[in-house]
């Protein structure tokens, strides 16, 4: 009982809210696929990391799936392809690339489908010239909603893999 | 309050028992078939202790579903000698419950209780049960397993304890419980995701999932001395840990080789050797009471289905074949069936499956209700549910009859497993 008390002072919000941390928007990785790329990317990098670049594909750091699908969909390829074009290009940058599901599901058999996602975008980083060695993939399952709703419009924004640069 | 209400639980159909307490509140609904008429005194000598035993005792054989109470409002029999048993014949009882309560001087509280026969008017049974200063509920769930036991010739679960994880915000907690939920402890607090507590056969340690260490890596911790140890940290995620019945074996569920796959291992984390093979996710293993095979879920065939396979690995055989999906399978304690998740429709129901007929039940009607364990006497069933937007947790007696619901006070309760007699 007492140890009770001590639970409810701590824990002071009753979070039945997202609590993520506001990231891009799920528009953001689809916009503009094929301006940012080879004959550019070299240029600037010397300047400005594209990778602080608002308007580069860069900028976008979310992949996105339909429900228990683990596979880049197509509308997301030039996203991961930008990243690993960028990883191979800065071999000192390192991703920690994690899985996320939506709700639906064990939680268990989610943490292995956000293991396949993750690891799927890992794969296509490597195919695209990252080294392994820049990537660690791993998965929250649906421990970590960015959305908390029972529907499609929050599960849509839970099934992904966030591409998560170390600083 | 609690007794006025077991008093009109002649009408059958409805019971509902709201127990005050600051840690939650349970909701009964549902009665079993053939319940057994049983009217419990509250003990004599000191009578708050009495009344605090009574409401355990009472809270528990209820959510049971076996058992209707019967008012013993105007009688207070203590001894055998002060028993009319015509009084209670006449009330409808089958079975009165008596005794006296005090605490010691070394603070120990002392039940003196005994449970009359009021038919054959004899004495079933009579036991001194003591406990240490403040554990007045361990002095209940005693007094109730000793009724269960008498009364309907199966082993009490009232003495058990549960673990459950509860998530608030971004906090996680780990929480073990008396069976009925109250006189929770925590044993860890972390703003990372805790999953999957699992119990050690003789209830000494809990395995599960922690994200401490920046991905799920399973963790092995004793109840008694909290002592903590990281068991499978490999590349990915480690998880799903679930102890064989001998306690010697652990399976769990790596990808340090590619997609999700089950493992054996010490429950230490050394000699660790791969049992499946597939190419899709194999995961939440759970050892068959003989310790032979497992079951496990998996996504094989396209989609998530329950399997089964021989410990030692070779083949599986696909188990549910319902319409929908089937997640988190749990033998029974008798290997004779078992209960799991079943998404079908949008909705998460608790399902239970005969091995031998095959055919499966549906205990539950539906809704967010998830990963489904056995009471070690296989009578109950506990899982994770959801009521006005918040999850909780719930029983349901293995024959569907009588669900309850138990409110904690605040956050998400989630995983919640049962622990084994001790």
């Amino acid at each position: 009982m007492k140890k009770l008390v001590i639970s409810i002072v701590l824990l002071n919000l009753l979070a039945a809210c997202a609590s993520q941390k506001p990231q891009e928007t799920t528009a953001a990785p689809a916009p503009a696929p094929k301006a940012v790329e080879a004959s550019t990317a070299p240029v600037e990098a010397a300047q400005v990391d594209p990778l602080n670049d608002p308007k580069s594909i860069l900028a976008g750091r979310s992949v996105f799936y339909p429900f228990d699908v683990s596979a880049v969909q197509d509308a997301d390829k030039p996203l991961v392809q930008a990243h690993a074009k960028y990883l191979s290009e800065n071999a000192a940058r390192t991703v920690r690339l994690e899985g996320n599901c939506d709700e639906r599901g064990s939680n268990e058999y989610n943490l292995g489908l956000g293991q396949r996602r993750a690891d799927g975008v890992q794969k296509m980083l490597v195919l695209g010239g990252a080294k392994t060695a820049q990537l660690n993939s791993i998965s929250y399952g649906e421990e970590k909603p960015r959305a908390s709703g029972h529907e499609e419009a929050s599960w849509s924004q839970n099934r992904r893999t966030d591409l998560n640069y170390a600083k | 309050m609690l007794k006025l209400l077991s008093g009109v639980l002649g009408l059958l159909m409805l019971a509902n028992a709201h127990l005050a307490c600051a840690a939650l509140s349970i909701e009964i609904i549902g009665a079993g078939e053939n319940q057994i008429p049983v009217s419990l005194v509250p003990f004599g000598g000191d009578q708050t202790l009495g009344l605090a035993i009574n409401e355990v005792v009472s809270g528990d054989l209820q959510r049971s579903g076996l058992f209707r109470l019967v008012d013993a409002t105007g009688k207070s029999p203590h001894e055998p000698a002060e028993v009319k048993y015509t009084d209670w014949q006449l009330r409808g009882a089958v079975a009165l419950s008596i005794g006296t309560v005090g605490t010691q001087a070394n603070g120990r509280i002392e039940a003196r209780f005994r449970l009359m026969d009021v038919v054959k008017q004899v004495e079933l049974v009579g036991q001194a049960v003591s406990a240490n200063d403040g554990q007045v509920r361990a002095v209940g769930h005693r007094i109730a397993d000793l009724i269960y036991e008498k009364l309907t010739g199966n082993q009490g679960v009232f003495s058990t304890r549960i673990a459950y994880v509860n998530r608030q915000g971004k906090m996680f907690s780990l929480l073990v419980a008396d069976s009925d939920g109250y006189n929770e402890q925590i044993v860890l607090k972390q703003n990372e995701p805790i999953m999957s507590p699992s119990w050690s056969p003789d209830g000494s340690h809990l395995a599960y999932v922690s994200f401490e260490t920046g991905h799920a890596a399973v963790v092995v911790q004793s109840l008694y001395t909290n002592q903590r140890k990281v068991v499978a940290d490999f590349r990915g995620s480690n998880s799903a840990p679930a102890w064989s019945p001998d306690g010697r074996q652990m399976a769990v569920v790596l990808t340090r080789d590619g997609s999700s796959q089950i493992y054996l291992m010490r429950p230490d984390g050394s000699d660790v050797r791969r049992i499946s093979f597939s190419g899709g996710i194999d995961t939440e293993p759970n050892f068959s009471p003989d310790g032979q095979s497992l079951l496990f879920t998996s996504d094989r065939g396209g989609s998530a289905q329950i399997y089964r396979m021989p410990v030692e690995g070779g083949a599986a055989q696909r188990m549910t074949f319902e319409a929908g999906t089937s997640y988190s399978p749990r033998h029974s304690p008798d290997g004779k069936s078992f209960v799991f998740t079943h998404l079908t429709g949008g909705r998460f129901f608790i399902s239970l499956q005969d091995f031998q007929t095959g055919q499966m039940e549906t205990l539950t009607e539906g809704g967010w209700e998830k990963k489904p364990s056995y009471a070690p006497n296989g009578k109950l069933i506990l899982f994770a549910s959801e009521a006005r937007g918040r999850g909780i947790l719930a029983t349901v007696s293995s024959d569907g009859r009588v669900k309850q619901h138990m409110f904690t006070q605040s956050g998400d309760a989630r995983e919640p497993v049962w622990g084994p007699h001790l």
